[in-house]
């Protein structure tokens, strides 16, 4: 029987004091108990058809056409008091980030209480006894106190749960998860998504489960819809979409990050690294040591991937290794000679040869200086290159990282995010570095792009023997980019070597977590690694 | 409605406003007179109140018979210029410091700051009329204490400011490029916080120049016979008392200029964040 019927549905956003249409006429059907994936890049639209089920559109958008059908009853120009007796109880939204939904001056129990208190005038004590229920059947640890706790006292992972609690507090028909874990790391978004489908299982609702990584979705869903620039690509029964997709696009998704690996040749036993890195202690302030003793060797033309959870210590390592953090403890060796922990104490060669990419490309491009300028001021400050051997340079780097000529006078705000990120790739291979880190350059961007961004990354190592380091959370990117691997967890490394003999065969627990934590594209992975996710009847 | 009807009182105020600016820039070619001349009686009203033969001035006259209108002109650029000269000041000393802090922290910020509030705790008027007291009044004794003073006020905004774009990963690949401090502050942060600033700007230069006003309406700013329009409200003070309206004249060109300023920087932001 059908709860949601969407219709050739438009919507427009107001853009330079016009209206573009940003959803094109999409349609769709959700069966009650249903659950579908939505899968799509960014600006595809899916978090939009996530909320045009809520009958909501963003602010600057409004429906242009189309109808949103649920339970018989039409959504789009609903007046206000039917919307509010749907919204948050008969369709429950779960957002993207826990921590900035929550309201961190109350208790997560009285943000609980609050709809079931106004729209049923249920009793607190019987609110209690229902939070308490659904906090256990979400894995939350001591259900019953939880709810006194205030938001900072809880961690990424029971946010989100907590909030999926609040979602499922009304017993709504229809969940809207719009990347309900994309903020967290692996092992736990292993969790929270185990308990999403447990508690779907459960509770008998139908889903709307919006992400941009398919093996994510497809853990979850019984069927499968995939966007594209406002548009439907694709929709299938999961299975069916995995193993025969019908368009290219689901098929180039699928294909995803996996190409050809190359293993790295052997080098000598004794070749010296270029940057060897023994025992490194380092803190903030006089807080805990965030590294502890840690080892690392990068020799020239070799990628080593540090891979870790969040809090792990990966990205302080890269900042000591810059002399943004001077470490307490231990030495850094680079090319033979003692790295100074002070970036004041460094010459201006030795920070040429160290360059750093950010993982943020918004944010590591000054937005008021052009493609041009921002990559050209490495070259004219480290080889004092000028005027029109300047503007060849430019050319050049661009040409690299296979973005036209022209953009050099572009500015970043007219860039993609993918752009983005190749300019701050240019702007670190201007300095002609010895030593390129890449700190989660590519955990910002879309599957595609991502897997762009990296191959031009395997191409500059082989044609300049750089050496690089890359920061990573994700186990697949390891594979595809890295020759050797290290894996952290709270500041120490817990593993390294080959990425074959730490990945394909792990003996070390920590990692083998980690490994397993990655999701593949299998609809019945989940249940293999987690037996006890295993849907009930 | 009422919207329509501010703005279009607004872009008038600002047409006329600017249109005085010119004329004050001009005033050796515009000014009916000099502006030190002695050309009728004391107080000749304006040329409504006053139809008779030998009052011909446009404005009336000031409190020596000197020509009203042409003494505000050039009364206008004086103020003008000092106040925009004292701002400028200001924003050098402020935004200087104020970038330094954000980029060195630590010590330096810490020394920075501490001198900043010292200075804002201080009542400015009391300290101005002190160090004036004691040097004697002088233009440039005049802008070096308001740019301290509102500096200081400057200095606040502008360090705040900056320490958004210091934690920001552009600026750190800048720092590990190893670039100078002048590269960091003009080609890093001010490009980025230019909007807050030019806001400032419209407020601050308001403030000073009323300040000025102030000050030479206590004889302490420009010294005569130099025009001046807080002086020129204060000299013919006690007119108002016979009905004459010499000293509104330069009050009301005090009071437009300040709301034309303020009005005309918030237009620019405005526009800038529509953009």
């Amino acid at each position: 029987m059908t709860l949601l019927k969407i219709d050739g549905l438009r919507i427009e956003v107001e853009k330079d004091g016009g209206w573009t249409e940003v959803l094109h006429g999409v349609s769709l059907e959700l069966a009650r108990g249903e659950m579908l994936g939505v899968i799509g890049e960014s600006g595809a639209g899916k978090s939009t058809i996530g909320l045009a089920a809520l009958g909501y559109v963003r602010a600057g958008g409004r429906f242009a056409g189309g109808s949103v059908v649920l339970d018989g009853t039409e959504l789009i120009g609903a007046p206000t008091a039917v919307l509010e007796g749907i919204r948050g109880l008969r369709v429950a939204y779960v957002a993207q980030s826990a921590a900035s939904y929550f309201n961190p001056a109350h208790t997560i129990g009285d943000q609980f209480a609050e709809v079931l208190h106004r729209k049923r005038g249920m009793k607190r004590a019987e609110i209690d006894a229902k939070a308490a229920q659904l906090y256990a059947e979400l894995g939350l640890p001591q259900p019953e106190r939880i709810g006194g706790r205030y938001p900072h006292q809880l961690s990424g992972g029971q946010l989100q749960r907590a909030m999926i609690a609040m979602a499922m507090a009304t017993d709504p028909d229809l969940l809207i998860f719009d990347e309900p874990t994309t903020a967290l790391d692996v092992t736990t978004q292993l969790d929270v998504l185990g308990c999403i489908r447990r508690a779907m299982a459960r509770s008998g609702a139908a889903g709307i489960y919006i992400t941009h990584d398919l093996a994510l979705v497809a853990q979850v869903s019984d069927r499968i819809m995939v966007m594209r620039h406002g548009h439907t690509v694709e929709v299938a029964p999961t299975r069916q979409l995995l193993s025969a997709a019908t368009q290219d696009y689901t098929r180039a998704l699928l294909k995803g990050l996996r190409s050809e690996r190359v293993e790295a040749a052997a080098r000598p036993a004794d070749e010296r690294p270029l940057l060897r890195i023994d025992a490194l202690d380092a803190r903030y302030g006089t807080g805990t040591k965030v590294l502890n003793a840690v080892d690392l060797r990068v020799h020239r033309g070799e990628t080593v991937a540090i891979v870790g959870e969040s809090g792990s210590g990966k990205s302080t390592l890269a900042r000591s290794i810059c002399g943004l953090l001077p470490p307490t403890g231990g030495a850094m060796i680079f090319d033979d000679r003692e790295l100074p922990a002070q970036l004041s104490a460094r010459k201006a060669d030795t920070l040429r040869r160290i360059q750093l990419v950010h993982q943020l490309p918004d944010l590591a491009l000054n937005g008021a200086q052009s493609v041009g300028k921002i990559i050209g001021r490495p070259a004219q400050l480290f080889h004092g290159l000028r005027g029109a051997k300047l503007a060849a340079r430019v050319t050049a780097l661009l040409e690299m990282l296979e973005l036209p000529a022209s953009y050099a006078s572009r500015y970043p705000h007219q860039l993609s995010g993918g752009e983005k990120q190749r300019v701050a790739i240019a702007r670190a291979l201007a300095a002609e570095p010895d030593l390129l880190i890449c700190d989660e350059v590519t955990s910002a961007l879309d599957q595609l792009v991502a897997a762009g961004v990296l191959k031009i990354l395997r191409k500059l190592r082989e044609e300049f023997g750089l050496g690089m380091i890359f920061i990573t959370h994700d186990v697949a990117t390891v594979r595809e980019i890295a020759d050797t691997v290290v894996v952290m967890r709270h500041g120490k490394v817990m593993n390294a070597g080959s990425v074959s003999e730490v990945l394909d065969q792990p003996d070390e627990p920590y990692t083998r977590q980690l490994v397993e934590a990655t999701p593949e594209m299998d609809p019945d992975w989940i249940v293999r690694v987690r037996p006890d996710f295993a849907r009930v009847a | 409605m009422m919207t329509t009807l501010f703005k279009i009182i607004g872009w008038g105020l600002r047409g006329i406003v600017v249109l005085w600016v010119l004329a004050s820039l001009g005033a050796e070619f515009v000014a009916p007179y000099k502006p030190n001349d002695i050309v009728g009686q004391m107080w000749n009203g304006a040329f409504w109140q006053d139809t008779s033969e030998t009052a011909r001035q446009v404005l009336g006259t000031d409190q020596l018979g000197r020509d009203l209108l042409s003494r505000l002109l050039y009364g206008t650029r004086n103020t003008l210029t000092v106040a925009l000269g004292a701002t400028f000041a200001a924003f050098a000393v402020g935004i200087g410091f104020g970038f330094w802090a954000a980029i060195a922290r630590g010590r330096i910020d810490m020394a920075c700051s501490r001198v900043a509030d010292l200075i804002i705790a201080v009542p400015t008027l009391i300290v101005t009329l002190l160090v004036i007291a004691a040097v004697g009044p002088s233009v440039g004794v005049l802008v070096a204490i308001i740019a301290v003073v509102d500096g200081a006020r400057v200095f606040r905004l502008a360090r705040l400011v900056a320490m958004n774009i210091c934690a920001m990963e552009y600026f750190e690949s800048a720092r590990l490029r190893g670039e100078n401090l002048r590269w960091l502050m003009l080609h890093e942060i001010l490009p980025n916080v230019r909007m807050p600033l030019i806001t400032e700007f419209g407020l601050r230069f308001c403030f000073i120049f009323l300040f000025i006003a102030a000050l030479s309406f206590l004889g302490l700013g420009l010294q005569p016979p130099e025009a001046d329009l807080g002086s020129m409200v204060r000299e013919n003070a006690s007119a108002i008392s016979f009905g004459v309206l010499a000293p509104f004249f330069p009050a009301a060109v005090i009071a437009m200029l300040a709301i034309a300023v303020n009005l005309s920087s918030e237009a620019l932001v405005r526009a800038k964040r529509r953009a």
